[in-house]
Parts: structure tokens; C-alpha cells; sequence
């Protein structure tokens, strides 16, 4: 088959697959290349809002409003770009979710991973009862507003610390942790307490560097999730100072959005409100395509164990 | 992440806790003596389970009272079903009742073949790059925050220059401010929750793919079948047992829609079809300090979705001899 054009080639190995074993007949063929096709379809439609977000950013305010801008920028500039980074609410709101983020994944796993350690011994008195207690957290929560209150007579309302500890557990990431605990086998911790280690030195120098991929799995679902939640720290925090980028995006995108004067008077030839809003959605977007291949591998490793069991 | 109820045998525990009621008396005290490590360990969680999760439980008291902020929920006046009846007598949670319904439905309907095909067709790519970039792709918006989900939507169907308004305008029809309008809402919100999590939602399926044996197919390839016969003679039979799961855990799950992403996506004008309990919920209780209604609400919305969950499991039971969980 050499004689034939490169993109045939590329076309009929996306298509039919270098495998060869077995020659295809024709109508196996066609399927490979329909099927193909169809997933390049889902692909673009994929990426395209991602294309479209970031060619508005960076064109001028003037192009995309009169309507130039379907998939390649026009009028290439960053006065967007300019605009966003010199407002310091922005800057404040992204250093506060890096808090967020990281202070929260700290203490979910200060309390998940001893806790879940305790729990999946056998040797632990009521370990049923406690086990029951957070698996009924999966089905059954009090809802909003007594969770509201809740934080409210804790004197946690507009506080980092609120925040921070309020969203810290969940049952899922207990009972993953728990059961990761359980995979350890016995006979090093028999070994450790036969040297001498009690139930802390066993469980710091033991058990947690043999149950690390799942500390990293427990500790990836938490930052994703403090990275990307906004509902809570819209309605617990009052304070523009405390809000993480979520929040500012979402002040930016939707409350804006609907004050049509305030668009207007934003706009200026370089810039409008549609590229600004663009390009803070691109800007808040860029550390997790950064770390998108790492998480990718952690989370569907994660997905696996979590995964439906038959 | 969706939490996977397959991990935990709560019913089994129940039944375990009653029967080792009995057997459990008196000596907790030696053994918190001897494993008092394992209890210092585990304090911390259970006592952020008790304050946070367990304390609010409690509260759910107001949804029978006369909620006020300055006497508490200890000092509240108890008013029976005012509240429930005071639910039942609002059209605007009936609405709010029968779109969430739809929406959940609706989804399940439209989203939940979705994944399935996508995992089909990955599997279907022989060509292993090209399998594993369109896998990357497919899975990236899973990871991305709603807030900007919703910002995406808002910017592609802005009235004024959003691209499919300046496409609409370039093939001579008239623009449409499509976030305003009713009877666009579901299709908004479910085609955008269907490009956001398929792709991701295709793992499990390609997991389960990846279980059968490759002798099945190997044999039906040496016969002579097609690959459109091996899908549907080997691949698809072998993903129902995934596909029932997890179609119970979706109808479990039912009346849980996406309220954080509704909440970006609605408004006034689109209440007819974008206000769901969640959202009614919300705004009862957070904007218009109605505590007790809104908490009656709630619960009314969480036994619901505890007698859903409670009945697929009972299904699965049933059908396939295991439960969920």
C-alpha cells in the first residue's frame, strides 16, 4: 500500500486501524472510516467553544461586535487581556482560591486519611456504627438552609476558615480512602509492631506511604472541586476580599450580563465587555489545562476503583 | 465526581448492627484503652461529621415551625404541616416539581445513550494516537468549573454578537436572545450538561469494555463477522449488566439536577421552565428569608430522592440478585 497519497494513509490507518491481522473486508472498512469521521464530528464540537472563547479574547472589541468573530480572531489585540489583569479584584479573587484550594485539600486530608485509617481496622470497637453514620451522609443530607443555619450559629459566615473546614469531608472520599487502608496488607504492620511502632508510627510510616496513589486520588478530587465550586462562597461569604475566582467569574459573567448599561459604557474600540469576559474565562481556565494531563491519569485510575462493581 | 454508591453495603451493615446489638455491651471502655490511638485518629472526622453533616440534621425542625431568626430554632413556635401545606397550596413549587421531573427525564432520555456511544466508538478506533487524543479531548470538560461552562453558553448565544446569533443573522433569520426565551431552556441546559460530562462518562463503559474477554472477538473476526455484527452480537451484550447499574443509580438519582448550574443559567423570564425545588429552595430561603418553608421544601426533595434511590436499589436487587450497593 505504499503507492498510496499520505493522507489516504492517514485516512485509512484512523479509519481501519493498523491492525492487520485479519484483512477487512469492504464494508468493515466503511465502518471504520464512518466511524472515524463521526469522532472527529464530537472532537470539533468539543473544542470549538474553547476556540471561539479564546479567538473573542484576543480580537478587538469592535470586531466581535460587528459579528467577525465566528472561529478565528480578528483584529488580533490584548487590550482584553490588558483590562482583566489590571483590575486587582481579579488578582485578589485568584489568590484566594489558590488559599482555598490548597488550604482546603490540606484539611480534607487531615481529617480524611487518619479518620478513614481507624475505620478500616478491624480491631475497632464500634467501627460499624461509625462506618454506618457516614455512609448514611450519601443518601441522606438536611438540605440548604438548615446546612445554612448550621454554618450561621457556628459563627462561620464570611470567614476563610468557614470555607475552609465547612466543605472539608464528603463519605465518598472516606470510604475510598477507607477501603484503599484495607488493601494493606497485614503482615507489614505485624512487622512494624513486632519493631516496636505503635497504631501512629504504623499508620505514618506505614500504611500512608503504601496507600499514597489514593491519598493523591483523595487529595486531586478535593482541589478540583475547591477549584472549580462557587455556590457555597457566593452565599457564606460577604466580604469582596474573601471571594475566590469562581465567584468573581460568575459576578463578571452572569450579574453583568444582565446590566446592559454598564456593557456599554465598558466598551471602547479594542476592548468590550464580550472580549473581557472572554478573556477571564481563558485566564481562569489555564491552570487546570496545565495540570490536566497529571489529573487526566490520577482520575481515571480513580475512576476505576470507584467504579462499578458487578 | 458522582459519588458510586456501588462501594458500601449499608443494608447489610443495618442488618449487622441489629444483630450484633446484643453482643456489644459494656467493654468499649478497655478497648478504648487499649486502641485510644485509633480513637484519637478517628475523632476528628467523626466530629466533623457530627458538626457539619449530623448538627444541620437537627435543624431540619424548622421545616415544622414558625422560623425566626431572633428566637432560634430551639425557641421557634411549632406550627405543625403549616409549612407542607403551605407548599402544597404554592404554584410555583408545583411548577417547580414538575420541572424538575421533566428535567431529570429529560436528560435521562437524551444523555444517558450518550456515553455508550462515544465508549463504542473509542473502542472502535484502532489507530492507538488517535484513540488516546480524541479520549483526552472528549474528557476535558469534565474538569471544568460550571461558572465557566455557563460563561461559554452566555458568550455563544449573547443576542447581540454570540456566534450563533451572527451565524443566525448571516443566513438572513432574526436574532434570538435564546437565554430569555422558556422554551429553549431544557435543550440549553441539557445539550451543554450532555457536552460536558459524556465524554468523561464514557470510562466506565470503556472499562467494562476493556473486561471482555479479547477471545470473543478474535473468534468473531476469524469467522468472518463484521464489526458492526461483533458491536452488536458481543460488545453491546456485554456492556448491559454496566448499562443497568448504572441506569439505576441514574433514576436513584433522578431529581438531583445540576441546581448550581441552573442557578448561572436562569432567570425570571425562563421560571416556567428553569425553576426547579433546588432553585425554589434557594431562592425561598437564602433571598427571601422564608427559613422554614424552604426547609420544609427541602425535605420534602430529600425524602423523595431517599425513596428513589431506596426503590432502584430494591429493583436491582430484584433483577440482578445484588444490589447497587
Amino acid at each position: 500500500m505504499r503507492w498510496r497519497p499520505t493522507i489516504e494513509r492517514a485516512w485509512q490507518r484512523f479509519g481501519d486501524g493498523d491492525e492487520t491481522a485479519v484483512a477487512q473486508s469492504h464494508g468493515d472498512r466503511i465502518f471504520g472510516r464512518v466511524n472515524a469521521g463521526l469522532m472527529l464530528v464530537f472532537l470539533a464540537s468539543t473544542l470549538y467553544p474553547f476556540i471561539y472563547i479564546l479567538s473573542v479574547s484576543i480580537s478587538s472589541g469592535a470586531a466581535v461586535t460587528s459579528g467577525k468573530v465566528v472561529f478565528w480572531p480578528s483584529e488580533i489585540t490584548l487590550a482584553a487581556y490588558g483590562q482583566v489583569l489590571a483590575d486587582q479584584k481579579f488578582w485578589i479573587a485568584y489568590a484566594n482560591t489558590f488559599f482555598y484550594a490548597i488550604a482546603g485539600t490540606a484539611m480534607s486530608l487531615a481529617l480524611i486519611v487518619p479518620g478513614a485509617y481507624a475505620l478500616a481496622k478491624a480491631r475497632l470497637k464500634g467501627r460499624r456504627v461509625f462506618n454506618f453514620l457516614i455512609a448514611v451522609t450519601l443518601w441522606f443530607h438536611a438540605g440548604l438552609i438548615p446546612f445554612f443555619l448550621n454554618v450561621r450559629d457556628l459563627g462561620l459566615l464570611d470567614s476563610r476558615f468557614g470555607i475552609v473546614v465547612a466543605f472539608a469531608c464528603n463519605a465518598f472520599n472516606v470510604i475510598l480512602m477507607r477501603n484503599a487502608f484495607e488493601q494493606v496488607p497485614a503482615a507489614y504492620e505485624e512487622s512494624a509492631r513486632l519493631d516496636g511502632a505503635d497504631d501512629f508510627k504504623s499508620f505514618w510510616f506505614v500504611a500512608v506511604p503504601l496507600a499514597l496513589p489514593t491519598i493523591t486520588t483523595v487529595a486531586l478530587l478535593a482541589l478540583v472541586t475547591r477549584w472549580n465550586g462557587y455556590f457555597w462562597s457566593m452565599v457564606l461569604l460577604f466580604d469582596e476580599n474573601k471571594v475566590p475566582l469562581q465567584v468573581y467569574l460568575k459576578k463578571v459573567i452572569v450579574d453583568l450580563r444582565a446590566d446592559d448599561a454598564m456593557a456599554a459604557k465598558l466598551a471602547t474600540a479594542d476592548y468590550s465587555f464580550e472580549t473581557m469576559t472572554a478573556a477571564v474565562i481563558v485566564v481562569s481556565l489555564l491552570p487546570i489545562l496545565l495540570l490536566y494531563p497529571w489529573l487526566l491519569r490520577i482520575f481515571t485510575k480513580g475512576m476505576m476503583i470507584g467504579g462499578v462493581k458487578e | 465526581m458522582r459519588s458510586s454508591p456501588a462501594l458500601i453495603d449499608v443494608v447489610g451493615q443495618l442488618r449487622q448492627l441489629a444483630g450484633a446489638a446484643h453482643a456489644r455491651t459494656g467493654n468499649f471502655r478497655q478497648a478504648i484503652r487499649q486502641d485510644w490511638q485509633l480513637y484519637v485518629l478517628l475523632a476528628p472526622l467523626m466530629l466533623w461529621f457530627a458538626v457539619f453533616l449530623y448538627a444541620p440534621m437537627g435543624g431540619l425542625v424548622i421545616a415544622f415551625k414558625d422560623y425566626s431568626l431572633f428566637k432560634g430554632a430551639a425557641g421557634s413556635s411549632w406550627i405543625g404541616l403549616e409549612n407542607f401545606a403551605a407548599l402544597i397550596g404554592d404554584e410555583q413549587f408545583h411548577r417547580a416539581v414538575i420541572n424538575t421531573l421533566a428535567l431529570g427525564l429529560l436528560s435521562l432520555i437524551f444523555g444517558f445513550p450518550v456515553p455508550i456511544v462515544l465508549a463504542v466508538m473509542f473502542n472502535e478506533i484502532r489507530h492507538s494516537g488517535f484513540r488516546r487524543v480524541a479520549q483526552t479531548i472528549a474528557y476535558l470538560p469534565h474538569f471544568i468549573s460550571v461558572v465557566i461552562i455557563a460563561g461559554l453558553v452566555v458568550a455563544m448565544l449573547s443576542p447581540s454578537n454570540g456566534v450563533v446569533n451572527v451565524v443566525r443573522s448571516a443566513m438572513g433569520l432574526e436574532k434570538v436572545y435564546f437565554l430569555t426565551v422558556p422554551e429553549y431552556f431544557r435543550t440549553i441546559y441539557i445539550g451543554s450538561g450532555i457536552w460536558k460530562e459524556a465524554g468523561f462518562d464514557s470510562i466506565v463503559y470503556l472499562a467494562a469494555i476493556a473486561g471482555i474477554n479479547p477471545a470473543l472477538f478474535e473468534a468473531a473476526r476469524i469467522d468472518g463477522a463484521s464489526r458492526l455484527n461483533i458491536i452488536r452480537y458481543i460488545t453491546l451484550p456485554a456492556l448491559v449488566p454496566t448499562i443497568l447499574v448504572l441506569l439505576l443509580i441514574k433514576v436513584g438519582h433522578l431529581i438531583e439536577v445540576g441546581f448550581e448550574y441552573i442557578v448561572l443559567l436562569y432567570q425570571p423570564a425562563t421560571y416556567a421552565t428553569s425553576d426547579v425545588i433546588a432553585t425554589y429552595i434557594y431562592r425561598a430561603g437564602l433571598q427571601n428569608s422564608d427559613y422554614g418553608l424552604a426547609a420544609a421544601a427541602g425535605l420534602f426533595n430529600a425524602l423523595v430522592a431517599l425513596v428513589l434511590v431506596w426503590g432502584a436499589n430494591a429493583l436491582s436487587r430484584r433483577y440482578s440478585s445484588a444490589g447497587l450497593w
